[in-house]
C-alpha cells in the first residue's frame, strides 16, 4: 500500500508505531500532487515548503511525546477559509492577491490539533455553483473521469481526497457543496448541523446556510476531522453552545430496530436509473443489517429549490458588498468612487456571482421583499417542519445525494437552472439546518454514486453511526480513484 | 397671509455615541479621541472577508438605560437588521442597525421653555454602529480621500422624536434635555461639538389650525444645539414664505451654513434610498426578560426630572429654580456641593442663576471650563453672612474666583476688601456725601425716598463697595433727619 492510500486513522497508527512519519506522509502527498494535479487541478495553492516544515515540527512534537488528534496529518483546505499569510481568494479575481492577516477558527483548531496544511483547493467562485466550473482560475477534473466535473462548490477538496492528494480535506456546504462533490468523487463528505462548526474566518456566501465540513475516504476519518473543529466559538454568535461528543470513539452501532425513512419526493424526475439502482441497493443493505425501512412523505420538498435561490442570493448580495476595491483585493483603475465600485466589481466578479447578486438584491428590494424574501423564509419553516414531523417517527432519513453521476465539463454551463437542479436532494436539509452526510454506495457506468443520510438537529452521532455500519457492509473500501 | 399664520412641525433624529469600553460588534477600544488613525481596528471592524459580529452587551444595557429614562416600552424580543447602502465609510456595504423591532419604543420626555413645560414624544431609540471617518484632502490640484477606521463600529444610539416639537427653542431644549439625560446616566458625553451627539432635524410648516402635515425637509450638519435653533429659525421662515407665495416645498435634504446662518439645498442626495433591510443572519435575536430590565432600572441613577422635583421639595425651591439648577449635570453637581459646603440652598440657587449664569453667558463658556469650585460659592456666601464683605464686593470676589480659581478668603485678604464696619469712618463718608449732594439731601427731607438710594449709591461708590449698605442707610437717615 502506498502512503497516500492510508486513511487518517491508518496514518496516525502508523506514525504512532514509528512505521512512518509526517515528513514521509507529506512528501508522499506532495509527490502525488506534483505528478498528477496538472491533470486534476484540485489545488490553487500548494504550500509545499511550509507543509514540509509543519511536518517536521509535527514529527518533533511526536518524538517529544506530545499527542494531538491530527498530529502530522496532511489536510487540504477549500480556498474559502482564511489562512494567515497564505493567499485566500474564494476562487475569485476580486480577491486575487488577498493574504489574510488572521486564521479562520477552523484553521486555528486544525493547527492546534497538529494538522499539516498541504494547500488551498479550487472551488466555485464564492461557493456559488455545483461543478467548480465557476472558478475564475482553473477547472477541476473529476479524478474518476477527467472529462467530467468533480461537483461543487467544494470540488477541489473532494477531488483532492478522491485522488489521494490528501487523506482529509475541508469544504463548505450551503446547499449541498460538500455532499454533492463527495458523491460525484466517491468520497465521504459531511455537512454538520448549522452552528456546529464556527463560521469565523470562512468567507461568507449565505450566512444562515453556510457550514464547514470534512471530506475523507472513511466515515471514521470524517468523524475525527469533524470533532476536531466543531464546538462553540465566541467569535461566531451563531455557533451552538452544545459540547461536542467524541464522534470517532462511538461509531459502533447495531442497526437492528433503527427506523429509517426514505422520502418519496427525493426519487423524483431527472434521476438517472443507475443512480437510483445504487441507492436502492444501499437501502437494501441497511435493511439486511436490521433497519426498518419505510417511505415518508415530505410534501414541501418541491419548494426547496425556489426558497433556496431566493434566500441564499439575498444574503450573498449583502455579504459580497464589502468587495469594493477600497480595502483589499482587486482595485480597478477609476476616475471616481462610483467607477471604483462598478469597475472593480465588473472586472472582479464572475457571471454566476453577478447573477446571484442581482437575484438577491431584487428579492430584498422595496415592493418585492415580502413576496420573495419573507415568503421564502416562511416556506423554509414549512420545509423544516416536514423534517421535524419525519423525525418523530424516524431516526434517520436516507436518499440519493445527487440525481445524477458526474456530468461532463461544460454540459450545464449554458443553463444555470439545469445546474441548480444538481442540488435538489441536498437543499432541503440545508434549509432545515440539519446534519447530512454522503458516502459512496456504488458505481453507475463507472462513476461514483452517493448515498445521503440525514439526521435530526445535533444528530451527527447517529448519522455517522449509520454511515459507518453501511460502510462496513457496503463494500466500497475507501478506494482512491484509479487516476494515472 | 403672513409668516405667523404658519406653524412649524419639527422632529429630531439624534445619534449619540455610547461610552462603552469596546465597539458595538468587536473588541476594539471604542474611545478613539487622540488615537493615531487606524489603530483601533481588527478584522471585524475592517470588514475583512470571513469576519462575524458579536453583540456588545454593555451597549445593549446602555440602550435600555436611555429607553427607561425616556419612559419607553421595551419589547420581549428585539433583533438587529442589515441596512444596505454603498459608501466607502461603510466598510461592509451595510450597517448593522435595527429596523422593525428596536430595543425601545413609545417614550417621551418633558422640556421646559421659558417656564412652560411640554411633553415631546420619542418614537424609538435603537442601536447601530458608527461609520468610519473620511478625510478629504486637496493637494496639487487633485483631491483624494483618506479613511480612518477607528470610529467604524462605535456604538450609536439613534433616538427619534415624534414630530411634536413646535418651536426652534423647544428643539434646542429637547436636545439639551437629551444631552442631560445621557450625561446623567453616564452612557455618553452628549457633546455635539466633537460629534459624540449629532442631530438632524425634519421640519415642515402648515397653516395654523390645520392638521395635515406639510412637505418635510431634512436639515443636516448641525454641530450645536444653538445651530439647530438657528437653522430651524431660518428654515421655518423660508418655508412659510415660500408656501405663502404659493410655491411647493421640495422634499429634500439641506445643509446648514454656520457662517451665513442659512440652509442650503444639497440636491446631490436624490431619491430616497431603498435600504433593503433584512434581519441580520449573523446575530441571534435578543430575548429580553423583565428580570433583566428590572435590574437595569434598579441601577439607574437619579434622573433629571426626579432631581428637579427633589430640589424643589428638599431645598424648598420653586419648580422654575429647581429646573434651572438641574438643567445641566455640572451645574446641579456644583449646587449640591455648595450646599454640602454649608451654602444656604435658596441663596446658592439665586447666585447660580444670577451671577454664575451671567458669567457663563458673558464668557460663552461651560462651567467645567472655569476654575471655579463649589466651595468658592459657599465661602463667598459665608463671608457675606459673617459680615466680612458686602454683597457688592461678594459679586466681585465671586467673579475673580471664577477667573483665577483663587479661594475667596484669599482674594478678600489680598485685595483688602473687608467691609468697612468702623462707624466713625462711615459717619465721615456719609457726611461728605450729603454735603456733596445738597439737592438729593433736600429731596429726601422733602419726602422723596429715591433720594436716599442715590445718596447710598454715592457712599458705596466712595467706599468702592466696602460699606455695608444697611449701616449706611441708618447713618444717612440719622444725619439727614437731624438737619
Amino acid at each position: 500500500m502506498e502512503l497516500y492510500e492510508l486513511t487518517i486513522q491508518q496514518a496516525l497508527e502508523a506514525m504512532r508505531l514509528g512505521e512512518t512519519s509526517s515528513a514521509e506522509l507529506t512528501r508522499s502527498s506532495l509527490d502525488r500532487i506534483d505528478a498528477l494535479d496538472a491533470k486534476v487541478g484540485a489545488f490553487l495553492v500548494v504550500a509545499g515548503e511550509r507543509a514540509q516544515a509543519e511536518a517536521r515540527q509535527a514529527d518533533e512534537r511526536r518524538r517529544r511525546g506530545e499527542t494531538a488528534p491530527l498530529l502530522g496529518i496532511p489536510i487540504a483546505l477549500k480556498d474559502i477559509f482564511c489562512t494567515r499569510g497564505i493567499q485566500t481568494t474564494c476562487a475569485s479575481r476580486i480577491l486575487e492577491g488577498f493574504v489574510p492577516p488572521y486564521d479562520a477558527t477552523l484553521v486555528s483548531r486544525l493547527t492546534a490539533a497538529g494538522a499539516v496544511m498541504i494547500g488551498k483547493t479550487n472551488m466555485d467562485e464564492f461557493a456559488m455553483g455545483s461543478s467548480t466550473e465557476n472558478s475564475a482560475y482553473q477547472l477541476t477534473h473529476n479524478p474518476w473521469d477527467l472529462d467530467r466535473v468533480p461537483g461543487g462548490s467544494s470540488g477541489g477538496s473532494a477531488a483532492a481526497v478522491a485522488a489521494g492528494f490528501a487523506a482529509g480535506a475541508f469544504g463548505t456546504d450551503t446547499g449541498g457543496s460538500i455532499r454533492q462533490p463527495a458523491a460525484l468523487c466517491g468520497v465521504v463528505g459531511m455537512k454538520p448541523t448549522y452552528g456546529r462548526v464556527s463560521r469565523y474566518g470562512m468567507i461568507a456566501f449565505a450566512s444562515s446556510l453556510d457550514q464547514a465540513g470534512p471530506f475523507a475516504r472513511t466515515v471514521a476519518d470524517c468523524a475525527l476531522l469533524l470533532e476536531t473543529v466543531a464546538g462553540p466559538d465566541p467569535n461566531d454568535s451563531t455557533s451552538l453552545p452544545d459540547p461536542v461528543p467524541a464522534y470517532s470513539a462511538n461509531l459502533e452501532c447495531d442497526l437492528r430496530g433503527l427506523r429509517v425513512g426514505v422520502p418519496d419526493e427525493y426519487f423524483a424526475a431527472g434521476m438517472e436509473p443507475g443512480v437510483e439502482q445504487a441507492v436502492r441497493r444501499a437501502i437494501d443493505v441497511l435493511s439486511e443489517l436490521g433497519a426498518e425501512i419505510k417511505p415518508v412523505t415530505m410534501p414541501h420538498t418541491e419548494y426547496a429549490l425556489a426558497a433556496y435561490y431566493l434566500i441564499a442570493p439575498a444574503e450573498a448580495s449583502a455579504n459580497l458588498s464589502r468587495y469594493d476595491g477600497v480595502k483589499y483585493g482587486l482595485r480597478a483603475s477609476n476616475a471616481n468612487t462610483m467607477e471604483l465600485y462598478t469597475r472593480t466589481r465588473g472586472q472582479g466578479f464572475g457571471a454566476e456571482v453577478k447573477r446571484r447578486i442581482m437575484l438577491g438584491t431584487y428579492a430584498l428590494s422595496a415592493g418585492y421583499y415580502d413576496a420573495y424574501y419573507v415568503k421564502a423564509q416562511k416556506v423554509r419553516t414549512l420545509i423544516k417542519s416536514d423534517f421535524d414531523r419525519a423525525f418523530e417517527s424516524f431516526d434517520v432519513l436516507v436518499a440519493p445525494t445527487s440525481p445524477t453521476v458526474a456530468f461532463p465539463l461544460g454540459a450545464r454551463t449554458d443553463d444555470p437552472l439545469a445546474m441548480y437542479l444538481s442540488d435538489v436532494c441536498t437543499l432541503p436539509p440545508s434549509l432545515a439546518g440539519l446534519p447530512a452526510l454522503s458516502l459512496p454506495c456504488g458505481l453507475s457506468d463507472g462513476l461514483p454514486v452517493g448515498l445521503q443520510i440525514v439526521g435530526p438537529a445535533l444528530g451527527e452521532q447517529i448519522v455517522l453511526q449509520v454511515a459507518a455500519a453501511y460502510e462496513r457492509a457496503g463494500g466500497w473500501n475507501a478506494r482512491v480513484a484509479p487516476l494515472t | 397671509m403672513s409668516v405667523s399664520d404658519y406653524e412649524p412641525v419639527i422632529g429630531l433624529e439624534v445619534h449619540t455615541q455610547l461610552q462603552t469600553k469596546t465597539k458595538m460588534f468587536c473588541g476594539c477600544a471604542a474611545a478613539y479621541a487622540g488615537a493615531e488613525p487606524n489603530t483601533h481596528v481588527c478584522p471585524v471592524c475592517l470588514a475583512l472577508p470571513g469576519v462575524l459580529p458579536v453583540i456588545n452587551k454593555q451597549a445593549v444595557e446602555y440602550a435600555f438605560m436611555v429607553g427607561l429614562a425616556l419612559n419607553c416600552e421595551i419589547p420581549e424580543a428585539s433583533k438587529f437588521d442589515r441596512k444596505n447602502y454603498p459608501y466607502p465609510d461603510l466598510l461592509k456595504g451595510y450597517q448593522i442597525s435595527q429596523y422593525d423591532l428596536p430595543f425601545n419604543i413609545n417614550g417621551w420626555l418633558t422640556v421646559d421653555v421659558d417656564g412652560e413645560s411640554s411633553r415631546i414624544g420619542v418614537t424609538r431609540a435603537h442601536l447601530e454602529e458608527d461609520t468610519a471617518k473620511l478625510i478629504h484632502k486637496r493637494e496639487n490640484g487633485t483631491s483624494h480621500t483618506l479613511m480612518d477606521v477607528n470610529r467604524a463600529g462605535v456604538p450609536l444610539l439613534e433616538i427619534v422624536s415624534e414630530p411634536d416639537i413646535r418651536t426652534p427653542a423647544q428643539a434646542r431644549a429637547y436636545l439639551q434635555k437629551l444631552r442631560l439625560i445621557v450625561q446623567t446616566l453616564g452612557v455618553s458625553t452628549g457633546n455635539m461639538e466633537d460629534g459624540a451627539m449629532r442631530a438632524d432635524v425634519n421640519v415642515s410648516v402648515r397653516r395654523v389650525g390645520t392638521i395635515a402635515f406639510g412637505v418635510k425637509v431634512e436639515v443636516k450638519n448641525l454641530n450645536s444645539a444653538r445651530s439647530v435653533q438657528r437653522a430651524l429659525e431660518y428654515e421655518i421662515q423660508r418655508q412659510a414664505q415660500a408656501v405663502d407665495r404659493g410655491e411647493t416645498i421640495q422634499q429634500e435634504t439641506r445643509g446648514f451654513d454656520e457662517d451665513r446662518g442659512i440652509t442650503v439645498s444639497q440636491r446631490s442626495k436624490e431619491e430616497a434610498h431603498d435600504y433593503r433591510y433584512f434581519p441580520e443572519p449573523d446575530l441571534p435575536p435578543v430575548f429580553i426578560t423583565t428580570e433583566w430590565i428590572d435590574s437595569i432600572r434598579a441601577r439607574l441613577p437619579e434622573l433629571p426630572d426626579a432631581r428637579r422635583d427633589r430640589y424643589a421639595s428638599q431645598f424648598e425651591l420653586s419648580r422654575y429654580d429647581a429646573a434651572q439648577l438641574t438643567s445641566s449635570l455640572p451645574v446641579s453637581q456644583f449646587f449640591e456641593a455648595a450646599v454640602a459646603g454649608n451654602a444656604k440652598p435658596k441663596v446658592a440657587a439665586n447666585w447660580i442663576q444670577g451671577e454664575l449664569f451671567r458669567i457663563l453667558r458673558e464668557r460663552d463658556a461651560e462651567l467645567e471650563a472655569l476654575p471655579l469650585q463649589p466651595e468658592h460659592l459657599a465661602e463667598v456666601l459665608n463671608l457675606v453672612d459673617e459680615g466680612t464683605i458686602t454683597q457688592a464686593i461678594a459679586k466681585q470676589v465671586f467673579e475673580e474666583a471664577a477667573t483665577t480659581g483663587t479661594a475667596p478668603r484669599k482674594i478678600v485678604a489680598d485685595r483688602g476688601l473687608v467691609q468697612i464696619s468702623d462707624t466713625g469712618e462711615l459717619e465721615q463718608i456719609v457726611a461728605k456725601a450729603i454735603a456733596a449732594n445738597p439737592q438729593a439731601a433736600n429731596d429726601y427731607r422733602a419726602g422723596k425716598v429715591q433720594a436716599k438710594g442715590f445718596l447710598t449709591g454715592a457712599v458705596m461708590k466712595e467706599t468702592r463697595g466696602k460699606a455695608n449698605p444697611a449701616t449706611v442707610g441708618e447713618i444717612l437717615e440719622r444725619q439727614l433727619g437731624s438737619a
